[in-house]
């Protein structure tokens, strides 16, 4: 992948610096619980019908059951999360798969420039591709040491922790390259199509 | 943690949005569900809050009927998922 991608430094670089109160973006607050939000009722799904893709602007789609998921390399990862409903959290510990790894799978097609995530319950959010690359991005399946919870996303959802947590989609089942930006379920309803909380991009016009 | 028994209230707890964006009582309004053709008055939809926005879905097949979102740049309504709605006479209000 190209490094005109990388335009400034990972939130990793923030963490390094400073205090707790220089790690909460702009209009946000600190929490120590896990508030859980939803858009709609909790699925649960079969790990058996469970899977993983990757389609849209891609020569093949790759997919994956939850075996194959589980067996991909996986790394911990540790970060700080913020909601567009001004609660952050800092050092939150997840265990999952790069979505540079996902990628790795599949040949891109040249035009593909965003992501949709696509979840369990119809719920789906736009992503700038160069936001889900380098290491920004993961599909993660465990939280604080033990299988991720079903009412916070679980068996797998999307973390992209320097964007607001709703970009974070519960129960993703895939990721969809495409052209041009489709606003997903809250960017379609006047919520910002980035989402940086450092920029407090929360609405469609910050 | 919350369960999803918190996040999932009664229809009456949008009532005052509604009554905001429509100008009139709603709880006793009547909804089709796109999807399902079902019917329910208003209050008996599922309201998911507390999130970016509020989402009403159909007590039958839980789909999206109604998503709001009140942001500095106005309020956004989507109504997709409704096929009719059907509101009572001033006078049974």
């Amino acid at each position: 992948m190209s490094e005109r991608f990388v335009t400034r430094g990972f939130v990793g670089k923030r963490q390094d610096a400073g205090t707790a109160a220089n790690r909460i973006p702009p209009g946000q607050h600190l929490v120590k619980d896990f508030p859980v939000l939803s858009a709609g009722p909790t699925p649960r799904t079969d790990l058996r019908r469970w899977s993983f893709r990757i389609e849209g602007l891609v020569k093949e789609p790759a997919q994956w059951t939850w075996d194959e998921f589980g067996k991909l390399p996986a790394q911990e990862f540790v970060k700080d999360i913020s909601c567009v409903t001004k609660w952050t959290k800092l050092d939150t510990r997840w265990r999952g798969v790069s979505a540079d790894v996902l990628l790795e799978h599949v040949e891109l097609d040249g035009r593909a420039r965003f992501v949709v995530a696509f979840s369990d319950g119809g719920y789906t959010t736009n992503l700038p591709l160069p936001d889900v690359i380098n290491g920004q991005a993961f599909v993660a399946y465990e939280y604080d040491g033990k299988p991720l919870a079903p009412e916070h996303g679980g068996p797998a959802r999307l973390v992209v922790p320097h964007l607001y947590f709703w970009k974070s989609a519960k129960w993703v089942r895939g990721l969809r390259l495409i052209e041009r930006d489709e606003p997903g379920f809250w960017e379609s309803l006047g919520y910002n199509n980035h989402g940086d909380p450092w920029k407090e991009e929360r609405y469609s016009g910050d | 943690m919350e369960s999803e028994r918190d996040l999932m209230l009664d229809g009456n707890a949008a009532a005052g949005v509604l009554q905001e964006i429509f100008g009139e009582e709603m709880t006793t309004a009547l909804t089709t569900c796109d999807e399902c053709a079902t019917v329910s008055q208003m209050a008996m939809l599922r309201v998911f809050s507390g999130g970016p926005g509020l989402v009403l879905r159909c007590p039958a097949c839980e789909a999206v009927m109604v998503r709001i979102a009140q942001t500095p740049r106005g309020t956004f309504v989507d109504v997709r998922g409704v096929r009719q709605m059907r509101l009572p006479l001033p006078s049974i209000r």
